[in-house]
């Protein structure tokens, strides 16, 4: 059951557009900054298959620039 | 799982991304979060201080139950107002490795057996009592930390120099910060910084001097980056010998050529007087020129002495010993332009600007330490900017209590709580506090770190209790102390809280209480006292080095003199330890007040913290009358020292043709005994690597990734190269971080160290290199 959290910059002046993909997307939760262009995620998911699935998803947004994770948790 | 513990871990993910965030981004703000947050209300926090560096940030500890679960800034610690770096985001993880070590260990035929831990206790006092009958008391010896709690050095100090009458107690804090006290004490007559992290804020100036703080300090380094964006006329320059994430982020990098800094900080000096940008008026009042013996060698020998000569010199004959540094002979030797050196004095001198030094590793592991530690102070003298906000010359710690424990209680060979073993009035005062009779306590100082190991090796020191540290890694020419603990007729107490290499050593290992399983302080590197309560319950047997050594004293029959109870012990402690600083120069705050603040800055006088000492708009102990009084030397000024240039210990040479460099990386503390068992640490950081220039990469055909031996007089180590990684070296350097015991790099380096401080050169010895 991974919980996993990431620091997210959008593609220019796509900060609004990739909130609105990320709380769309299952097991998302949005922290966006009021002051920089950065939003704050944090992903739950079920298992190691789903985080995968989730991650390639992620990573096909075309509002998204970069992803880059700061914590990791596999529950036991 | 269930749901609780859940979303706990997910405010954990997000503190770790919001604290990632504002590293990156000084000043970034989520209102969204603090709604959530304050939603959320499920965890009760517990305000502690960090306990993976010397910055000494306030945290708050999120309990569920009795699991720590989650950590954030405390935003009441003035420290870091409510930010952590990487590491104190998940430091409560390092209470939780699997690994850890619950039940007391003994070696019986070869071979770790547990056993009950008042069993392991009764081994060591009656292993402490033999070894002193049979090879004097000067035959036991403590090596603790600048990690301990002060209780724990407190006690260490008690029984070892107060009951045993040995002052064989060394703590690590020698090979991080031995230099730094050498340097205030032959500066200032009196340890510790006189500034506070408020000079951040206020310089308009900073410069780093070999120092990495966006790795080592990142909260202090990101304070100095939000300034500079708040203020937008604020410098920072980063005078290195390699290139890192602070240079990257500073205004300007300038490198110089390793234990140069010495030329170079007297060529800044040369400057000022040139271009008459000495504040004179200070000068006359508050400073006197010194000069002390010169070649004072490296002690790489076995018994090597030193004792300095201070003689007094004059203005006139100071300027005329600083005639050897120009900036264009100092060009020459240090690799700097002549236009660096005179555009770091410009800041220096002008008048207008407020400038903080900031320096740790880089200053303080040096063959010539103390030197360069004066040499940074003459120019913040010759200027007048010291002891005001924003001009400071600011020596920090590494580690959470390396002032707290090892500086102020004074857990070094030659130091008491209150001053040194060689004085009677010092010891007078010691003997009467711990009511041990005044012959106890030995007036002569016995080995320093590096001696220690070697009279372990000798044979003159026959058993070793270590605590909260772990020397077979961090020791600096390894394999001689390590062989040396293994040699027949050594026996080696170790408390710890994992498995290390340390541990491999011992013949008892004792379960360790970790953090905030204890109650305890620490003191950072601006002065601040920390308390901490007992958040969590600890594992197993394990118990606190204090509570340990109070068992082991009273097994030694000293039950008077470590009476209490142990629902009581470290505010007893605390209250009789203040005794010894018991005047307005360091007055400590009450325990009372400790446990409720998120720390308390000394000198505490008449309920008010000290922000600027030296200063009498500040500082109470400044006589009356006066704005400034450096109280700390007997003439009441503050020294200024002519301290020439000399090279390293060893320098590449034809045969070892490159320098070697070692020190830390952002996401490991220390040896990686904690932070290796925190999975996003270690995958962040998963091993160590030797950071290579690319053209020598070039040059020996060496890519990213692959494989090069280093090797050295002393021994070789294979790993992997870093070529434009997150540091670069200059031509002709490598640098290689220790955290990683299955890389010890100290096996190549040199036991070479300060003749003054005593303290180890970790940054420079030669190496070569081979691709594998
Ligand atoms: S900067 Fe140091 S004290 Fe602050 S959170 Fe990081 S490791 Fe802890």
């Amino acid at each position: 059951m991974p919980i996993l959290s990431y620091l997210v910059l959008p593609e220019a002046g796509a900060k609004e557009q990739l909130c609105t993909d990320l709380s769309t997307m299952e097991g998302c939760e949005i922290i966006p900054s009021d002051n920089e262009e950065v939003v704050v995620l944090v992903t739950d998911t079920p298992d190691e298959k789903t985080e995968e699935t989730l991650q390639k998803s992620l990573k096909n947004l075309p509002s998204l620039q970069s992803l880059s994770m700061t914590f990791g948790h596999s529950a036991e | 799982m269930n749901t609780t513990r859940r979303s706990f871990i997910k405010i954990a993910a997000a503190s770790s991304a919001l604290a990632a965030a504002g590293s990156i981004f000084p000043g970034i703000s989520f209102a969204e979060w603090k709604k959530q947050e304050g939603a959320s209300g499920k965890i009760n926090w517990h305000k502690a201080p960090c306990r993976f560096c010397g910055t000494g940030c306030g945290v708050l500890v999120g309990m569920s139950g009795d699991r720590a679960v989650a950590v954030k800034g405390d935003p009441n610690c003035s420290v870091n107002k409510g930010l952590c770096c990487v590491k104190g985001f998940h430091s409560v993880q390092a209470l939780y490795g699997k690994d850890r070590i619950k039940k007391a260990q003994i070696r019986r035929n070869g071979k770790m057996v547990e056993v009950p831990i008042s069993e392991a206790l009764d081994v060591i006092a009656a292993k402490m009592k033999e070894t002193i009958k049979k090879h004097g008391k000067d035959s036991v010896a403590m090596y603790g930390s600048g990690q301990w709690t002060i209780p724990d050095g407190y006690v260490a100090s008690k029984l070892f120099k107060g009951c045993l009458g040995t002052n064989n107690v060394e703590a690590n804090a020698r090979l991080c910060m031995a230099s730094a006290v050498t340097g205030f004490m032959t500066s200032f007559g009196i340890d510790e910084p006189m500034g506070c992290y408020e000079d951040i804020e206020e310089a308009d100036v900073m410069i780093t001097w070999g120092n990495n703080m966006a790795e080592m300090h990142p909260v202090l380094f990101s304070r100095m980056l939000a300034s500079r964006k708040r203020k937008n006329n604020v410098t920072i320059i980063d005078f290195a010998t390699r290139t890192t994430r602070t240079s990257q982020a500073a205004d300007k990098s300038i490198l110089f050529k390793p234990n140069t800094d010495l030329a170079v900080a007297n060529a800044i000096c040369y400057e000022i007087i040139r271009n008459d940008w000495v504040n004179w008026d200070f000068v006359n009042k508050h400073t006197s020129f010194h000069k002390g013996k010169t070649n004072i060698g490296y002690g790489t020998e076995d018994h090597f002495k030193f004792k300095d000569k201070p003689e007094d010199i004059s203005f006139e004959e100071y300027k005329t010993f600083l005639e050897d540094y120009t900036p264009e002979k100092v060009e020459r030797i240090s690799g700097v332009s002549a236009r660096d050196i005179k555009y770091m004095a410009s800041l220096y001198g002008d008048p207008a600007k407020k400038v903080t030094s900031f320096w740790c590793m880089g200053m303080n592991q040096h063959v010539r330490g103390t030197w360069i530690n004066n040499l940074v102070y003459n120019i913040h003298l010759l200027t007048g900017k010291i002891s005001t906000p924003g001009n400071s010359p600011f020596s920090l710690t590494g580690q959470p209590s390396a002032c707290g424990t090892v500086r102020e209680v004074g857990t070094l060979t030659h130091k008491l709580p209150h001053g040194v073993v060689m004085k009677e009035k010092d010891r007078k005062m010691a003997a009467e506090i711990w009511d041990v009779p005044l012959s106890n306590i030995d007036p002569k100082p016995t080995y320093h770190t590096v001696e220690m190991f070697r009279a372990l090796d000798r044979g003159d020191i026959r058993f070793m209790w270590i605590q909260v540290t772990n020397p077979m890694i961090t020791m600096p020419k390894l394999k001689r102390y390590r062989d040396g603990c293994l040699k027949e007729g050594r026996f080696i107490v170790v408390s710890d809280v994992y498995p290390t290499p340390t541990t491999d050593v011992a013949d008892v290992i004792l379960p360790a209480s970790m953090w905030v399983e204890q109650e305890g302080l620490y003191g950072n590197s601006e002065r601040r006292t920390q308390h901490f309560d007992r958040i969590v319950p600890g594992p197993g047997d394990t118990m606190s080095d204090t509570w340990q050594i109070i068992e082991v004293a009273r097994r030694l029959g000293f039950e008077k003199q470590f009476p209490w109870g142990e629902d009581e012990y470290i505010g007893k402690i605390w209250e009789e330890y203040r005794r010894f600083h018991d005047n307005p120069k360091h007055n400590m705050a009450p325990y009372k007040v400790l446990k409720e603040r998120s720390g308390v800055q000394w000198p505490f006088v008449n309920g008010k913290e000290t922000r600027w000492r030296f200063n009498s708009k500040y500082d109470p102990a400044c006589k009356k009358g006066t704005d400034f009084d450096f109280y700390g030397k007997k003439d009441g000024k503050a020294w200024i020292w002519a301290r020439p240039y000399e090279p390293a210990a060893e320098s590449p040479d034809q045969e070892y043709n490159f320098w070697l460099n070692t020190g830390r990386v952002i996401e490991h503390w220390h040896t990686g005994s904690m932070t290796r068992r925190i999975p996003v640490l270690h995958n962040a950081m998963p091993e160590s690597y030797v950071e290579m220039n690319p053209d020598d990469a070039a040059d020996m055909g060496v890519a990213n990734g692959e494989k090069v031996k280093i090797i050295s007089r002393r021994g070789e180590i294979t790993m992997k190269a870093s070529i434009n990684g997150r540091g670069v070296p200059p031509r002709g350097m490598v640098f290689v971080p220790f955290f990683d015991e299955s890389y010890k790099i100290n096996e190549v380096t040199l036991d070479a160290f300060c003749p003054i401080s005593k303290q180890p050169d970790y940054k420079k010895c030669a190496v070569r290199l081979e691709k594998a």
